[in-house]
Parts: C-alpha cells; sequence; structure tokens
C-alpha cells in the first residue's frame, strides 16, 4: 500500500510536468517526482520498530566473534538514507539552476508560460 | 604496475572549482591551466591504455578507501572504459583549445572553463565507476554542468533550449533514480559485479525487468534516440560552438549509450526482447533524424538533427550484437555488429565536433549560421572549407575516410545476420547524408560570395590547429581497424568486453 501511494505521488510529479504550461508549475512537478523516488528509497529501508544500525557491546559476543541474530533482524539498513541525502544534495543543486533559468527567462519574455517561448522551431 | 583511476575524476573536478578564483584578470591563466588539465587527461589516458593492452589483465580495479568490494565504491577500468576515455579526453583536448579564441566573445569565460572542466569529470567518472549509484552522481554532475553551458549565452533562445534540456534531462535522471532504487531493492547491493551476480542467480522479477525499462528511456533520453529525441535538436545549437562540439561529440554517447550498453549487457544480460528494442530505437533514430535534417537551413541544428540520426548507428550495431549472442548465434557476427557499432561511436565523436567546430568558426567569421545567408567562402576560408569537407565526407560514408569503415562494418555485419532490409536501409540513410551534406557544403562554401561577407578573413591560428588536428584523425582513423595491433589493442577488447556480457562479474571479483 504505501509502495502504491509511492507511486501514486511520482505520477501527479510526472502528470503535472506533462500537462502544467507553467515554468514554474513545472519545475514544482520535477521535485514532486524527485520526492517520491527519494521516500520510495527511504522506505526500502524501513523496518517497523527497527533500530539503529550501531554495535554496542551486549549485542556482540567477542568469544565467537558473532553479532546477536536480534540486532541483525531488528537494524535499519543505513545505506538508503546515505543515497537519499547524496539525491536530496543533487535535487538542491538542479532546483537551483532551475529556477534561475526561469527567472533569467521571466526577464526576457516577461513570461513563465511555455506556449510563449516559441523562438527555436523545425 | 597500477593505474591513477581517481586522477582521471579529481584532476578536472580539482580545476573545476580553482579556476572560478581567477576572476576576469586571470583569465588567460585560467585559459592555460585549463588547457593544461584537458592535455595531461590525454596523456595519461594513453599511456593507461597502453598499460592495459601490454598488461596481462583484462581490468583493472581501483577501490576507494580500501574497503572490500561490496562494501565499498570501486572504480573499474575495462576495454570499453579505456576506449570511451580516449574518445573523451581527445575530443574535450580539441574542444577546450578551440576555446582560448573563440571564448573570448563571451564574458565570464574562466567560470566558462570551470563548467567545461566539470562536465569532463563527470564524463569520466560515468565511464570508471564499478558502482550503480556512483555512475547517476556522475551522470548528474556532467548533465548539470551541460544544461548550465547550453544557457551560457543567456539570450532568448539559449535560455528556452537551456530549460527544455533541463526538464526532459532531469526527469530521465530521476527515471534513472528510481530504476537505482528499483535495483537495490531486489538485490541489496549497488555494485555492478555483484548485481549482475545475484541476477543470475535468482533470473529476473517483475521489479527488475521494470527496472531495465526505466534504464532503458532514462538512457535513452540522455542519449536523444528517436522517441526522446525532442530536447536535442534546440539543445545542441544553442550551446556556444566547442560546448556543441562536447555535447554531440561525446556527452550523448557516455551518458546515454556508453551506460545503455554496460547496463543492457554487463549488468542485466542480453535478451532477444532487448535485442529487437535496440534495433527499433537505433532504426527509428536513423531514419527520422536524418529526413528531418534534410530541410533545415540553420547550419548548426542541420549538424544536431546529424547527431540523432547518426546514433541510430551506433545503437543500431550494438542492438545487433545483443539480437545475435541472446539466439546463441554466431559469436564472429555479434562481435562484428558491436564492432561497427563501437567504432561508429568513436568516429562520429572525431567527425561531428569537427563539424562543430567548423560551424563555429564559420560563425565567428561571418556572424551568421543562417545557410541562405552564406555562400562562397571556399576561398577566404581555405582552412575551415578543407576541414570541413573533410568532415562531411566522413559523416556521409565517403572511402576512405573513417565513417566509411564503421558503416561498412555494419552494412556488412546486418547482411551476415540476415537483415538484407536493415542493411538496404543503412545505405539509403547513408546516401541522405551524402545529399543533405552537399547542400551545406554548397551553401556555405561554394557559389558567389555575398556583399555583406567580403571582409570575412580565416580564424586565428589557435582555432585552426583544432580543426587540423580532428581533420588528420578523420583521415587516419580507418588505420584503427585495417592495423592488426592497433585494432587488437583498442577496439576487440572493448568489444570483448560487451561479448563477454555476464562474466563481467567474475572478472571483477576475481581481481
Amino acid at each position: 500500500m504505501p509502495y502504491a501511494l509511492c507511486l501514486l505521488l511520482f505520477m501527479i510529479g510526472l502528470y503535472c510536468v506533462v500537462v502544467k504550461k507553467n515554468m514554474v508549475k513545472i519545475v514544482i512537478g520535477i521535485m514532486v517526482m524527485e520526492y517520491a523516488v527519494n521516500l520510495f528509497l527511504v522506505m526500502l529501508g524501513f523496518n517497523a520498530g527497527g533500530i539503529a544500525p550501531i554495535i554496542d557491546k551486549t549485542q556482540y559476543d567477542p568469544q565467537t566473534q558473532q553479532i546477536a541474530a536480534s540486532f541483525i533482524n531488528s537494524s535499519v539498513d543505513p545505506l538508503p538514507q546515505a543515497l537519499v541525502l547524496t539525491s536530496i544534495v543533487i535535487s538542491l543543486g538542479s532546483l537551483a539552476l532551475m529556477i534561475s533559468i526561469c527567472t533569467r527567462t521571466y526577464e526576457k519574455y516577461g513570461t513563465f508560460d511555455i506556449t510563449e517561448l516559441r523562438r527555436l522551431k523545425g | 604496475m597500477s593505474i591513477p583511476l581517481p586522477v582521471f575524476v579529481a584532476l578536472p573536478l580539482v580545476m573545476a572549482f580553482l579556476l572560478p578564483m581567477f576572476g576576469k584578470k586571470g583569465k588567460d591563466a585560467a585559459t592555460a591551466l585549463a588547457n593544461l588539465a584537458t592535455v595531461s587527461l590525454l596523456v595519461l589516458t594513453i599511456i593507461s591504455a597502453i598499460q592495459l593492452s601490454t598488461g596481462n589483465d583484462q581490468l583493472y580495479v581501483y577501490k576507494i578507501g580500501k574497503w572490500p568490494i561490496p562494501l565499498g565504491i570501486n572504480l573499474v577500468f575495462d576495454g570499453l572504459s579505456s576506449f570511451l576515455l580516449l574518445t573523451i579526453s581527445v575530443v574535450s583536448a580539441a574542444a577546450m583549445f578551440f576555446s582560448i579564441r573563440y571564448m573570448e566573445q563571451y564574458t565570464a569565460k574562466s567560470k566558462y572553463l570551470s563548467l567545461f572542466l566539470l562536465m569532463v569529470a563527470g564524463m569520466n567518472g560515468v565511464v570508471l565507476s564499478g558502482d550503480i549509484f556512483n555512475l547517476f552522481v556522475f551522470l548528474e554532475i556532467a548533465s548539470l554542468a551541460s544544461y548550465a553551458l547550453v544557457g551560457f549565452g543567456c539570450e532568448h533562445e539559449e535560455l528556452e533550449a537551456s530549460f527544455k534540456y533541463m526538464v526532459l534531462g532531469t526527469v530521465s535522471s530521476i527515471f534513472i533514480l528510481f530504476a537505482v532504487a528499483l535495483v537495490y531493492g531486489n538485490t541489496g547491493t549497488l555494485n555492478m559485479a555483484y548485481i549482475s551476480k545475484a541476477i543470475q542467480d535468482a533470473g529476473l522479477n517483475i521489479g527488475l525487468t521494470f527496472a531495465l525499462a526505466l534504464f532503458v528511456v532514462g538512457f535513452g533520453l540522455k542519449s536523444a534516440l528517436v522517441p526522446f529525441h525532442a530536447w536535442l535538436p534546440d539543445a545542441h545549437p544553442s550551446a556556444p560552438a566547442p560546448i556543441s562540439a562536447m555535447l554531440s561529440g561525446i556527452l550523448i554517447k557516455t551518458l546515454g549509450v556508453y551506460a545503455l550498453a554496460r547496463t543492457v549487457f554487463n549488468i542485466f544480460g542480453v535478451s532477444v526482447s532487448i535485442g529487437w528494442l535496440l534495433i527499433v530505437l537505433g532504426l527509428l533514430s536513423m531514419v527520422v533524424g536524418v529526413f528531418l535534417a534534410v530541410g533545415q537551413w540553420d547550419l548548426k541544428r542541420l549538424l544536431a538533427y546529424h547527431s540523432i540520426s547518426q546514433m541510430g548507428y551506433v545503437v543500431l550495431g550494438i542492438g545487433l550484437g545483443a539480437l545475435i549472442l541472446a539466439r546463441g548465434g554466431n559469436t564472429a557476427w555479434a562481435s562484428l555488429a558491436i564492432l561497427g557499432g563501437l567504432f561508429h561511436l568513436v568516429n562520429h565523436a572525431v567527425f561531428k565536433s569537427l563539424l562543430f567546430l567548423n560551424s563555429g568558426s564559420v560563425e565567428m567569421a561571418t556572424g551568421t549560421r543562417q545557410l541562405k545567408q552564406l555562400g562562397g567562402l571556399a576561398t577566404v576560408m581555405p582552412v575551415t572549407r578543407a576541414t570541413s569537407a573533410i568532415a562531411s565526407a566522413s559523416i556521409a560514408g565517403v572511402p576512405p575516410f573513417n565513417g566509411f569503415w564503421s558503416k561498412l562494418i555494419i552494412v556488412i555485419a546486418t547482411v551476415k545476420a540476415g537483415f538484407y532490409s536493415l542493411a538496404a536501409i543503412t545505405v539509403i540513410v547513408s546516401l541522405v547524408t551524402l545529399i543533405s551534406f552537399l547542400k551545406v557544403q554548397r551553401y556555405v562554401f561554394l557559389g558567389e560570395l555575398p556583399e555583406k561577407l567580403r571582409a570575412t578573413e580565416e580564424n586565428k591560428c589557435s582555432m585552426l590547429i583544432p580543426m587540423i588536428f580532428m581533420a588528420c584523425l578523420c583521415v587516419l582513423m580507418g588505420l584503427l581497424l585495417l592495423i592488426p595491433t592497433l585494432r587488437e589493442s583498442i577496439l576487440e577488447p572493448a568489444v570483448r568486453v560487451l561479448i563477454d556480457g555476464l562474466k563481467y562479474s567474475t572478472n571483477v571479483m576475481n581481481v
């Protein structure tokens, strides 16, 4: 169910990119898609009632060099969180660039409507 | 013996952040440093390629931070990577040299140099990365730099093209990220070798198939194959000429075709359906691209449409190889098809960047790139004319220039595989290309010199050197195929990586 909602969010973003005519709304649509993917990544690592993946002394047996099974079963996968952090930074960069191009375009054309940007054809 | 793999990414990256500090006054120093960086990357690539081809190892793996492979990030340098790195280094060195003079007409030259090197760093990273999330990160570095470079002029057309390119580029990046997330969810690893092993052990499930489809759409958008090509004819002409040369010459190949080939052949493994998909995409790009190109009157726009068409040849060759491999057919014909595709990739990188540099030279000298306003430049710009004639002959597949050899191999491979109609279409598309470039030669260089262009002069020497260099490559690159030692040390290792397919995972794990 949560995955379906995540996919729905992705589709809403895609719909916004495809249908909307305002440049800023297109940028918002792209960001919604980006967040849907980030959410999906976080959900991959989600573990109900999970604990932080940091071992303390009680969970590690130095004689057998074994990690307690309870720790392995209940700890959260930390990798998706690291990935999401990276992808948020990247999307911040692209958002900044997109918005600056939008404002520059507004200065030149005086509009955010992409149907009026028609210099390039053919 | 070791190859300093991180340097390929680190050197341009460090330079890219260093150069903006020079500002307006240190412009010449910044230009010199940037050229030094690209030239030293070229030297380093050649040394590494020689080491790889003379050494015993098939591939080198660099583990970042000495972490063992599935835990840490690794860089992999194999035949295909070395082949692509050579292409990137040659084109970027030539384009950078061309920028010395050409970019004087823009302000903020050091920012331009910085973005240029950032793009090179991203592309080198994509080619070397052995980790699929890192591939995505480098891909984003290169794409973000290219969005900014397309809009570098900040005029009406540039901003419009940049926005269009950026929206489609970001959507494709999101698709790729989504696919990476699906792959991680289904296999539990991000290392390409281990993903490939997990897929071989457990087979493709629905999630992985969906991920493969997303990869094809994402990389297809990046490489502008035909249903996804809408941004390219706007974006490539709007950029400054050396950047057009970089974008058409190598960016669409590294981010698109290389990544697609790596994913399909080495990670997911070839199948009949993916082979057909690639062939159909290649065929569509070839035919649609060339027919849209013939009617163009803007020189750079015409060249951009031809990029789509020529990328079709590359994808057709690779897709044919995938189809033959998946059907269990003769490996010799599969490797011939892939050889044709990859050889056309590097040939296209050389002649298309040369053509874009020519267009930059014409635009700089005359101030226009509309074919109808030009004419008779043969007498006033002899060097540009000569190099442009060589590049046009190459792209149209006139012997003995490089484009002829790769197209010949693709045609032979299609005939041997039994696709006679495909071979016929390939030849017809090549003829239409010839017609369209005869039109360019006729309208730009022959005919009467218009009144307005009487005062035109040939450009400065520093712009002519990279054009002459690339033209020499166009003439000589047939030797890559014809001389056995060169072929065995450069082209065949690259082909072998794709033919071996899923053996990639064991090769990486055994290092």
